[in-house]
């Protein structure tokens, strides 16, 4: 088996360094924390400093453990609502695409509604209609966010899907009477691996925000500690208004690294499957190294030998997938 | 005209399923939250009231659900929204009052920020690989953040630390003659007031359409008809407009996502600044459980998203003459 073709470009190195180090919280987070992220034993507003490297909140706890703690709801909601979400848009997508017709009719109406339908407050009426207990249930949320995200993923795969439908090797699998579930699962949906996960990454990456948007407003549960009820209990005693930065910083900026890891590593995925896009991933010290121009002529497509592992299989987007 | 007409059945539709979602989420979750939330009322407003909001979700308890849902529909096309009780006022009274804000704010972000990262990302899929190509990480971390972080980060720096804007609400609400109207000077004090919110939203959503558009541009500047322009000499500014008209179009296509997401956002940076639009609004009714107004600003809110996608429909067909032809594809 050949070594995975993955684009080595400075940005999926540095999306996946920072995305393991999440994930590294997300598992020995809770074990990690120095104090209990409830415990209120500590004086009120402490700035950092080596007992507390991002000090206290107006109760006393704090703010690192908090931090720490809070990784593994927020990355395991994310992951939950990406997963399912994925699910979702393979199965919609793939069938409404290889099966044509009415089916893909009424699939595709039904991913348009969901797309045209704002999600965050379509989310925020369901939510608010949840008893209190199923908030802090981070299964039933992270399932009610995928209900919101599938759709963009359905309509891209959909479409690879329409342009695979008639290949040879799918023809010939249909001629050797190949069951329709196996031709979809065995026979399409490895080939539309980048495409997919692009979307996982893009459907995470929404869940992220839905969920943190979600304990942001006060609709999560708040014995659950995750980045959002931080910055819920910031906001609601004014902590950006009346300088306490550090009680806001911590939580937000992991949000947004986690983000930007997942970006980063759909850059490298775009370029992979786009690869005009990909010269544009190499550094100008690189470039100069492989001998390249550092601008680009028009109408040409660099091409690097030592990168020339390029997809057999080339995968046309019709849609490029952009977060 | 096709199009439009698809799309206009695509966003009637559309509707219909949110007012459907908006009438049978209540009925149909565990707990009964309608009953509840009588429950709770009873004593502290008028028997009156309480039919009113009954009414609203549909009327009676012994009548059947689609008997309800016809109710339900019924009050909608009369425009009546249900009553909330925290304000003591017919829902679409209040919204009537927070509407405006939101749209103007919201409207106005949307406005800049699509013409700034539009703009930016064709030239920086015009001079891909060249030095520009650093803003991209930049930009990527700025889209991953959440609009309510930056939000608040804005505010600490700019309004709470350097004092350059004022930091909440959405007009000089402590100026004693100062009412919301159209004069000179609560104009002036909203502009103002607006300015910081209004900065926030367009950091939050310009790398969006800046990374979308140098995506597309960077796959059409390798385009035969960008090099057969060059080749015939054409200004460089006519050839980047050329391959810039053709590269929107999907941006514009895929509006329809990112309106939905910039409308999500944009409502919490409300929030952050406390500004008086329907994002603030939808808050106060969350924590106080004002369901009827929770309702009605979702249904406000989808209404105003599918109209904005009906407007960029609307452009898409001005700037692609592909879509103008009468001939069936």
């Amino acid at each position: 088996m050949k070594s995975l073709r993955f684009p080595r470009s400075p940005k999926v190195i540095v999306g996946m360094v920072i995305l393991g180090f999440f994930i590294f919280l997300m598992i020995f987070g809770p074990y990690l924390a120095p104090y209990s992220p409830d415990n209120t034993n500590f004086a009120p507003l402490l700035t950092p400093s080596a007992h507390h490297w991002f000090g206290t909140t107006s109760l006393g706890q704090d703010i690192f453990s908090q931090t720490l703690v809070g990784a593994r709801a927020t990355m395991v909601v994310a992951g939950v609502a990406g997963l399912a979400a994925t699910m979702l848009s393979i199965l919609i997508g793939i069938s409404a695409g290889y099966i044509g017709g009415f089916t893909d009719d009424g699939l595709s109406l039904m991913s348009n509604v969901f797309l045209a339908l704002p999600g965050l407050p379509l989310l925020i009426v369901i939510d608010s209609y949840l008893p209190v207990n199923s908030r802090s249930n981070s299964l039933i949320i992270g399932l009610i966010i995928s209900l919101t995200g599938w759709a963009w993923g359905a309509r891209v795969l959909r479409a690879q899907t329409m342009s695979l439908r008639n290949r040879d090797f799918v023809e010939s699998a249909r001629i050797i009477g190949e069951k329709r579930m196996r031709i979809m699962f065995s026979e399409i949906a490895p080939n539309l691996l980048p495409i997919l996960a692009s979307s996982l990454l893009f459907t995470i990456l929404y869940s992220i925000g839905a969920y943190v948007t979600l304990a942001y407003i006060g609709l999560t549960s708040t014995s659950v500690w995750n980045w959002g009820t931080m910055l819920f209990w910031a906001q609601s005693n004014n902590a950006p208004l009346s300088g306490e930065w550090y009680w806001f910083i911590p939580p937000g900026m992991c949000i947004a690294l986690v983000g930007t890891s997942l970006a980063l590593l759909n850059f490298g995925i775009d370029e992979f499957i786009n690869p005009r896009l990909r010269a544009g991933g190499l550094s100008g010290r690189q470039r100069r190294r492989l001998g390249m121009p550092r601008r680009q002529r028009l109408g040409f497509t660099p091409v690097v030998r030592s990168v020339t592992t390029a997809p057999r299989v080339s995968v046309q987007t019709q849609n490029p997938v952009t977060p | 005209m096709r199009l439009i007409g698809r799309r206009l059945a695509l966003y009637a539709l559309t509707f219909w399923v949110a007012i459907t979602v908006n009438f049978l989420l209540p009925h149909l979750m565990p707990g009964n939250p309608i009953q509840t939330m009588i429950g709770k009322l009873t004593g502290t407003v008028t028997p009156a009231e309480i039919r009113s909001i009954r009414l609203a979700f549909g009327g009676g308890l012994n009548q059947s659900l689609l008997s309800q849902y016809f109710t339900y529909i019924g009050q909608l096309l009369h425009g009546n929204l249900g009553f909330s009780f925290t304000n003591s006022k017919n829902v679409s009274s209040i919204l009537v009052q927070y509407v405006p804000w939101t749209i103007c704010l919201i409207g106005v972000a949307t406005f800049i920020s699509f013409l700034i990262g539009t703009v930016t990302g064709a030239l920086l899929g015009w001079t891909r690989g060249s030095r520009l190509d650093s803003l991209i990480p930049t930009a990527t971390f700025f889209q991953a953040t959440p609009y309510f972080f930056l939000a608040s980060v804005m505010l600490l720096f700019f309004a709470s630390k350097l004092g350059w804007f004022p930091p909440q609400d959405g007009y000089n609400i402590y100026a004693l003659n100062l009412h919301p109207g159209w004069t000179w000077e609560f104009v002036l004090s909203a502009l103002r007031y607006g300015q910081l919110p209004l900065i926030s939203i367009v950091l939050s959503s310009v790398a969006g359409w800046m990374l979308g558009m140098r995506n597309m541009m960077v796959t059409m500047v390798a385009e035969d008809f960008v090099l057969m322009s060059i080749a015939m000499g054409l200004p460089k500014r006519k050839v980047i407009w050329a391959a810039a008209r053709n590269a929107v179009l999907p941006s514009i296509a895929n509006l329809s996502l990112a309106i939905g997401l910039v409308v999500s956002g944009a409502l919490l940076v409300e929030l952050v600044f406390n500004y008086p639009g329907v994002g603030d609004l939808l808050l106060n009714a969350i924590s106080s459980e004002d369901y009827p107004l929770i309702q009605g600003i979702f249904l406000v809110i989808t209404l105003a998203v599918l109209a904005a996608n009906l407007l960029a429909d609307l452009v898409y067909l001005l700037l692609d003459p592909r879509t103008r032809t009468e001939v069936a594809p």
